[in-house]
């Protein structure tokens, strides 16, 4: 019953140097994801939730960055200790990545099928014809009209819509068990993104490729992913089903997240209770929980220890990182009006 | 067409509004072609639509950093075409804008207090100590403090910045502001002070604001009125409530339906328009309704004439021949009468 | 729970929340060019090649005047003789002293770029402000004039010159008036018109900011780093021109001294005396080579995408 994991990621640190010192990005961020499943990561800028994932590709330069420890677990493999020789070999065809700006990640000079069939020839050893037809295949399968003619085009001839689909081709092209999608829709228009977020969900249940995806947009999250891991400077706060999250959340961030956010199905009465103040510097990372300085519950503990990772029930699947949870805190119940709009 | 009595004076009319770019080699980017609409005093009207449909193109023809190609921009009542000396110094202080980037909209060699000062000094309404006592006032009023009057922009976080150019629009004393997607480039936690601090500024100022913006459901939750865009004109402008409860345009209800919901259960039921293909370029825009291409309801004529910009409700305007023959039917049953 | 050690009920009170502290800054207070300092110090080899820079320009101020001899008087007793006595790096055909030769010229090449130095503020930044500030038609005409300047070598401009001036440090600095500034206008014209987009800008505008204004105080501070930049470039190429003049016998003629002259001098004599040559052109590499250091390092140091 239980589904296998495909990826463990294990008290990940992963730090960058800069002129003013050393910046803690990831501070022990652990998380799972099961085959076929969608795991969104949500935080805002600076959380580390792109540092996570490109080091899970490890896309990090080095130096500035590197991983201080921890490890990345995929299909039973530490991908902390590839050469950068076998990380070759498993970017593009074991994990493969679509990012946020389909312009700069494509290449310019050349035509979308070629970007296409580079993977294919490079990692599945297909011969020239058999891998046009299957560009080919993958241009159809995400929706790009007339497939025949645009395989010969360069990215500037498509749009902006068009060049994510183009991109999710490319990563799609050689079925790779992991792929992780970095805001894939934020540089698009609303109806664009309805179209990408469509076809995502749409790809999602053909092929069964297990996908981190990573944004901050809570309405992306609610309707394609699975499971939630909520991230704050550089930790995991709170993880959880989709329905755990926004129906049951426990941290005070996750509340502040949903209490911030205009919800356009319900009226514009309510008033939006935003989270004060700013997120830490990770320069100087404080010593106990890093939302303590932001938090309406805040306990002098809160500023002394980081709490430690809670399960809330027996299978584990609802985790949070908050000293409510203690038994000697006291009860607090979180704001109604924050939680799942109150539809449930 | 019906009129319908208006709560309050009007602090802005635009009138028939086209603001075309000329790109060289006889291209013309139609950026806004005929917009009209009114912005009534202490109000918020949102006005949104997707990247390139000319909401900001607007914003800033109205605050005059562009001029206008044709049509007519009235504020307080005095049109701005040839306001000049006085009247454009008055002009400057009554009407003011708040920028989309927090880090661009920040010179980066001023200090804090020099930044938001320059309006006081531009107009030399107060020196030295004065001076002084007026910035920390505002830092106040933005929710920051004394401290930050000596530092420079790039050691404040987005959310700080994006409050220091608000302190900065302040200064002045306007009575309009045009907030040109004031939120968009700040995480969410972030958005919500800043919306906040907007509001509270409009109850205790009287403020009015035009709200530009492509996150509908802000839009939705800081304006009265919202006015709907597309390639170049105003397609549907209505009470916002109104607007999102019972949209008109085909494009209004497609763009509604297309915001993800941060509610699974809600999210997962609802049913979406998904709109075809992209929004076609600005500078070559389809004849007759410039929606038609993407439109799942049109028809023949869509693509012939240019559909009228109408009151089809009281207080709704619509631009789409679906509605056409409504509002003729409106006329001739009132004709009978 | 068990592991966690120590726990005492009253740590679980409610702590205060300080909003003020919230809105704390961290960091260091730093102005931008503190900012740029700190990182140009800490790169070694523009250091170095600052702390070059000053012990070439001291020395040509004051290596003349160390020995008793002129740069023009000649001794021919002591002809083409090797370091001796307080000839510290000998003499040449006539006699001359070599030292205060070699640091003359060296303050020849230091005046020269400090005329680059000048062509480039006083022309070069006015130009491409004005040509990028207004845009439009101001900027079409400017634009065109800068090519045609451009298309005239350089080498045609200065023996045209030569027909009506004599050589000297005159022709070559209006020669270098005539087209040295115009990399600079470039440069800044292109700063302008992608700061006159930028929203401060804009925010100026709004608030009815003057033309005046709107350059002296939003666009001259920002065009200053990539100015500064094409200056310690523009620099060694004027220097550098300088000495090629002199060389083909175009530029400043002995017995007056440059490293251009120092140099093709001992570049006749390099088979017999090859320390004639060695002396004025090691001079001139490491003046050539410091101004490189400092302006490598100070582009690091001030280009914003290098920030954070």
């Amino acid at each position: 019953m239980e589904k296998q994991n495909l990826l463990e990621v294990r008290d990940l640190h992963v730090s960058f140097k800069t002129y003013n010192g050393e910046v803690q990005a990831v501070r022990g961020v652990s998380f799972d994801v099961k085959k076929g499943e969608t795991v969104a990561i949500v935080g805002e800028s600076g959380c580390g939730k792109s540092v996570t994932s490109q080091t899970i590709m490890r896309l990090i330069p080095q130096p500035p960055g590197w991983i201080k420890s921890g490890e990345i677990l995929f299909d039973g493999q530490d991908l902390t200790k590839l050469s950068e020789k076998q990380m070759e070999a498993v970017r593009g065809k074991e994990i493969a990545m679509i990012f946020q700006d389909p312009m700069t990640s494509l290449n310019p000079t050349m035509t979308v099928g070629k970007q296409i069939m580079e993977g294919l020839i490079k990692h599945q050893n297909l011969g020239k014809d058999q891998a046009r037809e299957r560009a080919l295949e993958m241009l159809r399968l995400v929706g790009i009209p007339s497939p025949e003619r645009r395989i010969n085009q360069y990215p500037h001839q498509f749009s902006g819509g068009m060049r994510q689909r183009a991109m999710i081709a490319i990563a799609l092209a050689c079925a790779p068990k992991l792929l992780i999608a970095d805001e894939p829709t934020t540089a698009l228009d609303v109806t664009i993104q309805a179209q990408i977020l469509d076809l995502m969900n749409d790809l999602k249940e053909k092929l069964e490729t297990s996908t981190i995806l990573i944004t901050h947009d809570l309405g992306v999250v609610a309707e394609t992913a699975d499971r939630v891991v909520v991230m704050y400077a550089g930790k995991v706060i709170e993880t959880g089903t989709v329905d755990e999250i926004f129906y049951r959340p426990r941290h005070p961030y996750t509340w502040g997240l949903m209490g911030s956010m205009p919800r356009l199905d319900l009226s514009r009465e309510k008033e939006l209770t935003p989270i004060l103040g700013t997120p830490p510097d990770l320069l100087s990372p404080p010593k106990g929980c890093p939302f303590a300085g932001r938090c309406k519950y805040a306990m002098k503990i809160c500023k002394q220890q980081m709490p430690e990772t809670t399960s809330l029930q027996e299978s584990g699947s609802h985790q949070v990182a908050c000293w409510l949870e203690h038994p000697m805190a006291p009860a607090v119940e979180p704001p109604v009006e924050m939680v799942g709009g109150g539809s449930k | 067409m019906s009129t319908a009595e208006p709560k309050v004076e009007k602090i802005l009319e635009v009138k028939q509004v086209k603001k075309h770019f000329n790109m060289g080699r006889n291209q013309v980017v139609r950026a806004v072609d005929n917009v009209t609409f009114d912005v009534y005093k202490g109000e918020t009207l949102g006005l949104v639509g997707e990247s390139g449909c000319g909401k900001s193109t607007i914003g800033r023809t109205i605050i005059r950093l562009y001029e206008a190609t044709e049509g007519e921009i009235r504020f307080k009542g005095e049109t701005t075409k040839d306001l000049k000396g006085k009247s454009l110094k008055k002009f400057n202080r009554e009407m003011q804008m708040i920028f989309q980037d927090p880090y661009a909209s920040l010179n980066p060699r001023m200090t804090v207090s020099d930044i938001i000062a320059e309006g006081l000094d531009i107009h030399g309404l107060a020196q030295g100590e004065e001076r002084r006592q007026k910035v920390v006032e505002l830092l106040k009023t933005v929710g920051l403090n004394e401290e930050h009057a000596d530092r420079f922009p790039h050691e404040f976080s987005g959310g700080q910045r994006q409050r220091i150019g608000i302190a900065r629009a302040l200064a002045v004393d306007p009575d309009f502001i045009i907030a040109d997607e004031p939120i968009s480039a700040l995480d969410v936690s972030i958005q919500a002070q800043v919306v906040n601090l907007m509001k509270r500024l409009q109850r205790e100022k009287g403020l009015t604001y035009l709200f530009i913006a492509h996150d509908l459901s802000m839009v939705k939750y800081i304006s009265d009125r919202v006015g709907v865009m597309y390639l170049g004109n105003l397609v549907e402008l209505a009470d916002s409530q109104e607007l999102y409860d019972t949209p008109l345009h085909p494009y209004t209800e497609a763009l509604l339906s297309a915001v993800p919901i941060a509610d699974p259960d809600v999210g997962k039921q609802r049913e979406r328009i998904i709109l075809k293909g992209d929004v076609p370029s600005p500078i070559d825009p389809p004849s007759g309704c410039r929606f038609r291409t993407r439109c799942p309801k049109a028809m023949d004529i869509c693509a012939q004439v240019v559909p009228k910009w109408q009151e089809v409700r009281p207080m709704h305007w619509v631009a789409c021949h679906l509605y056409e023959e409504e509002s003729l039917k409106k006329e001739q049953a009132k004709k009978e009468d | 729970m068990e592991t966690t050690k120590n726990l005492t009920p009253d740590l679980f009170e409610p702590a205060e929340t300080d909003v003020k502290e919230q809105e704390q800054i961290a960091r260091k207070k730093l102005t931008f060019w503190g900012d740029v300092w700190r990182r140009f110090r800490s790169n070694k080899g523009a250091l170095i090649g600052g702390i070059l820079l000053l012990i070439i320009a001291v020395m040509a101020f004051i290596g003349p005047d160390m020995n008793p001899y002129t740069y023009r008087a000649q001794d021919y007793s002591v002809i083409n003789k090797e370091a001796f006595g307080d000839h510290w790096f000998g003499t040449d055909a006539l006699g001359r002293d070599l030292w205060t030769r070699t640091w003359y010229g060296a303050g020849i090449s230091l005046l020269i770029a400090l005329l680059a130095a000048a062509f480039d503020l006083f022309i070069g930044v006015p130009y491409g402000c004005i040509s990028g500030y207004y845009g439009g038609r101001v900027d079409n005409w400017m634009q065109r004039i800068i090519e045609v300047l451009y298309g005239i070598p350089n080498l045609v401009v200065i023996i045209l010159l030569l027909l009506w001036l004599d050589p000297g440090i005159f022709a070559i600095a209006l020669a270098m008036g005539i087209t040295g500034w115009i990399t600079m206008a470039r440069v800044v014209r292109g700063e302008m018109l992608k700061l006159k987009s930028q929203e401060y800008v804009l925010a100026a505008r709004t608030l009815g900011a003057s033309t005046s204004r709107m350059l002296v105080k939003h666009m001259l501070p920002n065009v200053m780093g990539p100015v500064i930049i094409t200056i310690m470039f523009s620099i060694p190429t004027a220097i550098f021109f300088e000495a090629f003049l002199a060389f083909i016998g175009l530029g400043i003629r002995p017995p007056e001294a440059s490293l251009g002259v120092l140099i093709e001098e001992g570049y006749k004599q390099l088979q017999l005396y090859p320390y004639q040559l060695f002396y004025p052109a090691a001079v001139l590499s490491l003046i050539m080579f410091a101004f490189n250091l400092v302006g490598d390092g100070l582009r690091d140091a001030l280009d914003p995408k290098l920030r954070q």
